[in-house]
C-alpha cells in the first residue's frame, strides 16, 4: 500500500498499474470511481516478493477501460486474467452448489419415498418393535438399536486402542519402527469391508464363540443382570461380533488421524513439561491431549461415521434378525444398513419399500445429529479453553 | 482429377455412414433386454451366450431381483421381466402382463449334523415348520425321533439358518410351510421376506450355505444346485402323498407334472400331488406386456425363449435347473399368441 501511494495522484488507473509495474486483475467502474485489485507484480519490479492484494481507489476523471494501453492486453494482462478468474469462480461455485443441491435432492427423495411410512407410523416408527413384511407391519426399533449398539461397541474398543497406537507411534516408538508400523495400520484401512465380513464370519466368529462366548456364558449364565447380557446362542454371530469387527475397521481411521494431530503438538510445549519433571504419561495427558483435543474428537467422529454407515461387513456377522427379545450382546440382530442391503432389492413397492426408505432417512438423520453434536462439543471445548486461559 | 477423387471419397464415406447407421438400428432392434430374478440369472446368461453364438442376436439380462424386475417391466424399460414368485391372474390382468414359466428349481433343507449322511435325516412339513417357529429347539425332540427311528440324534440345540435377503427361495420355502403347518400360516405367512421368529440370516444361497457349513447342529435351506455343488447334507421330505422323497431332478419334474398348467401359469409347486413329487419346488417366470408397442423386440424375445425351450434343456440340467416338461412347453408357446402388436396381430407366428 505504501509503495503505491506515490502514484495515487495519477488519475488513470491503467497507466497507474502500468507505471508501477503492477498487474491489475480486476477493473471496476461505477460511474464515479475506478477500483482495481492488483494481483501481481510484473518483471519490472524486481525486489518485490510474494503476492500483493492491494485495493486501489482512484478518483475521476478517468479513462474508460477501452483505452487501456494495448500492451497490457497483448501480454495476457487485465482481460484474460479477469475472464479466467471469473470462469474459475463460476466453476468452483458450481461444484459447491451442485453438492449442496445433491444433498438436498437426496434428502427430498428419501422423504418422498418414505412418506407412506411416515404418514402411517409417524415418529412411533422409531420405537415400534416389529418388522413383518407379510402383514405389512413395520417399525425401526430393532435396526436403530442394532446400528447404535454396534457403533457404540466399536467406539468403546477402537478409541482406547487407537489412542494407544497413536501415542506409541508419536511418543514412544523407536524411529525405525515408526514407518513400517504406521504404514501397516494405514493398510488396514485399505482392506475392503467384504473381506472383513468374510473373515468375521469364517474365522473370527468361531473363535469368539469358543473362547469368549461359551466361557462367559458358563461363568455368568446364572447371574441376574450379566446373565441376560450373555444369553442367546453362542455361535459368534450377533451384536458383539459385529461391534468388534467394526472396531477393527475403524481403528486405522481414528489412529491415523490421532497420530497426525499428535505429531503437530509443538515440541517446545512437550520439552518444557519434560524439563519441569513431568512423566511421559503426564506430558501426554496434560500437554498433548489438551492441545489436540479438537483433532482427536474429529478422528473419533470420522470413525463413528464409518461405523454407522458400514454395510457389508455388518451384514455378514450380525445375523440379520429382526427381533429384539433380550438385551443380550450375543443375540443376532440387524442394523439399518444391513436391512436395506438385504431387503431392498426384493421389497414389494408399497409399505415395505417406504419403511425401508424411512430407515434410510433415519440413518441420514442419525449421522447428521452425530455431526452436529460433535461440532457443539468442539465449540464447548473451545469456549472452556477461553475461560480457563 | 483430385477434386473429383475427393468428391467421390466424400460420397462414398457418406454412403458408408448411412449404411452403418442403418445396420446399427437393425442391431438395436435385436438387442433384447430383460431384468429380474437372480435365481435363474446364471441360466439366462448361459442361454443368452449360446443363443448369441447360434444366431448372432444379443440378449442382455440384468439380475436385479424379482421385484425390481417387475417394476422395470411395468415401466417398460425392459423387454421382459423375470420373477421367482408368480403373479396372480388378477394382477396380471390389471397390469396387462403375460407370464410363463421357464425352468423349475428345487429348494432343499440342509443340515450340519455329525454322523448324519446326505439324505439320511427325514423331516416333514409339521416338524420343519415347528423348527423354524422355534417350537422344536433340540435335535432329540420326540417329533424328530419319531420319524427317524434308526438315527441317533444329538441332544444339542438346533441352530436355525435362513435367508436374510428377500428372495424367491424364501418365498418357496415359506409358501410350503404355510401349506403344511397351520401355525406357521397364522403366525408368519409367506413372502420373499417374512418376520422370522428364530434363526440367523445369511445373505444369498452362499450365505446360508456358509452358515450351515460353519455352525454345528444347524439347519438351513438352499437351492438344490447349491446343495449339490457344495456337497451339503440334504434331508428327505415327506410329500403330500405321505412318502419320504429325496431331492432330485426326477422328483422336481414329478412335482411340475402334477400342476394344472392348462388353466393358469400361476402355479406354486409346493406340496404337489404325486408319489414321487418333491414338496418344495418352484418355477421361475418371465413377464411380458400383452399389448406390444415394440412388436419386433417382443418377437425377438419370444424367439429367444422358443430357442431355449428347444435347445436349452441340456444347459439347464448342467446348471442343476429342471427343464419344463414337453407338454407344458407346448402350452406356453401357444399362450404367446396373446402377445399382440397395435393392430391386434400376434407378434410371433407359432
Amino acid at each position: 500500500m505504501k509503495e503505491t501511494e506515490g502514484y495515487s495522484s495519477d488519475s488513470n488507473l491503467s497507466s497507474f498499474c502500468h507505471k508501477s509495474g503492477i498487474k491489475c486483475g480486476f477493473l471496476f467502474h461505477d460511474g464515479e470511481f475506478y477500483s482495481g485489485i492488483i494481483i501481481g507484480i510484473s518483471d519490472g519490479v524486481r525486489n518485490a516478493r510474494g503476492v500483493f492484494m492491494v485495493e486501489a481507489l482512484l478518483s475521476p476523471p478517468a479513462l474508460p477501460p477501452a483505452s487501456l494501453p494495448p500492451t497490457s492486453r497483448r501480454k495476457g494482462g487485465v482481460f484474460s486474467n479477469t475472464f479466467s478468474d471469473l470462469l474459475f469462480g463460476v466453476v468452483t461455485r458450481g461444484a459447491a452448489l451442485l453438492t449442496l443441491a445433491l444433498l438436498l435432492g437426496i434428502l427430498l427423495s428419501l422423504f418422498i419415498g418414505a412418506w407412506p411410512a411416515i404418514e402411517r407410523y409417524g415418529l412411533g416408527f422409531l420405537t415400534h418393535n416389529a418388522w413383518d413384511p407379510v402383514r405389512e407391519d413395520f417399525g425401526g426399533m430393532v435396526m436403530i438399536y442394532g446400528t447404535l449398539m454396534t457403533s457404540a461397541i466399536a467406539l468403546l474398543i477402537a478409541v482406547p486402542v487407537s489412542f494407544g497406537i497413536a501415542l506409541f507411534l508419536t511418543e514412544l516408538s523407536p524411529a525405525w519402527l515408526k514407518r513400517p508400523l504406521g504404514t501397516a495400520i494405514e493398510l488396514l484401512a485399505a482392506v475392503p469391508s467384504i473381506v472383513y465380513g468374510m473373515w468375521g464370519l469364517m474365522v473370527f466368529g468361531p473363535v469368539l464363540a469358543r473362547y469368549v462366548q461359551q466361557p462367559l456364558q458358563a461363568w455368568l449364565g446364572d447371574t441376574p443382570f450379566f446373565g441376560s447380557l450373555v444369553s442367546g446362542p453362542p455361535v459368534g454371530i450377533g451384536i458383539l461380533s459385529a461391534g468388534i469387527i467394526l472396531s477393527i475397521m475403524i481403528i486405522p481411521f481414528i489412529a491415523s488421524v490421532m497420530r497426525d494431530v499428535f505429531d503437530v503438538t509443538p515440541p517446545l510445549l512437550k520439552e518444557s513439561a519434560y524439563g519441569l519433571g513431568a512423566t511421559t504419561w503426564e506430558v501426554i495427558w496434560k500437554i498433548v491431549l489438551p492441545y489436540t483435543r479438537a483433532g482427536v474428537l474429529g478422528g473419533i467422529m470420522l470413525g463413528l461415521g464409518r461405523a454407522l454407515g458400514e454395510t457389508m461387513a455388518v451384514t455378514f456377522v450380525i445375523g440379520n434378525m429382526n427381533q429384539l427379545r433380550s438385551p443380550s450382546l450375543f443375540e443376532a440382530a440387524n442394523s439399518i444398513t444391513s436391512a436395506l442391503a438385504n431387503e431392498f432389492a426384493e421389497a414389494a413397492p408399497g409399505m415395505h419399500q417406504a419403511a425401508l426408505i424411512y430407515l434410510g432417512l433415519i440413518l441420514f438423520l442419525i449421522t447428521f445429529v452425530v455431526l452436529v453434536f460433535s461440532r457443539l462439543l468442539l465449540l464447548r471445548l473451545q469456549k472452556n479453553e477461553g475461560t480457563r486461559a | 482429377m483430385q477434386i473429383r477423387e475427393l468428391r467421390f471419397f466424400r460420397a462414398a464415406s457418406l454412403a458408408v455412414c448411412i449404411a452403418a447407421g442403418a445396420t446399427s438400428s437393425a442391431w438395436a432392434q435385436t438387442n433384447v433386454t430383460g431384468a429380474g430374478a437372480s435365481f435363474p440369472a446364471p441360466l439366462y446368461t448361459k442361454w443368452a451366450a449360446e443363443y448369441n453364438k447360434a444366431t448372432g442376436h444379443r440378449i442382455n439380462y440384468q439380475s436385479v431381483g424379482s421385484s425390481a424386475g417387475l417394476k422395470q417391466i411395468e415401466a417398460k424399460t425392459v423387454d421382459f421381466g423375470a420373477s421367482d414368485a408368480p403373479l396372480t391372474d388378477a394382477a396380471l390382468k390389471e397390469k396387462g402382463l403375460l407370464q410363463f414359466p421357464t425352468v423349475i428349481g428345487g429348494i432343499v433343507p440342509i443340515v450340519n449334523l455329525k454322523g448324519v449322511a446326505p439324505g439320511q435325516l427325514k423331516l416333514d412339513g409339521q416338524v420343519l415348520g415347528n423348527i423354524y417357529l422355534g417350537k422344536i429347539t433340540h435335535w432329540n425332540d420326540p417329533a424328530i425321533m419319531a420319524i427317524n427311528p434308526g438315527l441317533s440324534l444329538p441332544s444339542t440345540a438346533i441352530a436355525v439358518v435362513r435367508r436374510a435377503d428377500g428372495s424367491g427361495t424364501s418365498f418357496g420355502f415359506t409358501h410350503y410351510l404355510s401349506r403344511v403347518n397351520a401355525e406357521w400360516k397364522a403366525k408368519v405367512g409367506e413372502g420373499t421376506s417374512v418376520n422370522w421368529p428364530v434363526g440367523v440370516g445369511g445373505k444369498g444361497n452362499e450365505g446360508v450355505a456358509a452358515f450351515v457349513g460353519r455352525l454345528p447342529d444347524s439347519i438351513g435351506y438352499v437351492e438344490y444346485a447349491y446343495a449339490e455343488k457344495n456337497k451339503m447334507t440334504h434331508v428327505q421330505l415327506k410329500n403330500s402323498a405321505g412318502r419320504f422323497v429325496q431331492p432330485s431332478e426326477a422328483s422336481f419334474k414329478a412335482a411340475a407334472a402334477g400342476a394344472d398348467w392348462k388353466t393358469s401359469f400361476y402355479q406354486i409347486l409346493t406340496n404337489q400331488p404325486g408319489n414321487e413329487s418333491w414338496p418344495i419346488t418352484s418355477a421361475t417366470f418371465i413377464l411380458m406386456h400383452k399389448a406390444q408397442e415394440k412388436p419386433v423386440q417382443a418377437a425377438a424375445t419370444l424367439d429367444f425363449f422358443a430357442w431355449a425351450y428347444k435347445n436349452g434343456d441340456k444347459l439347464a440340467s448342467e446348471l442343476d435347473y429342471v427343464p419344463m416338461p414337453q407338454e407344458v412347453k407346448e402350452i406356453i408357446i401357444r399362450s404367446w399368441q396373446d402377445i399382440k402388436d397395435a393392430s391386434g396381430k400376434a407378434v410371433r407366428k407359432p
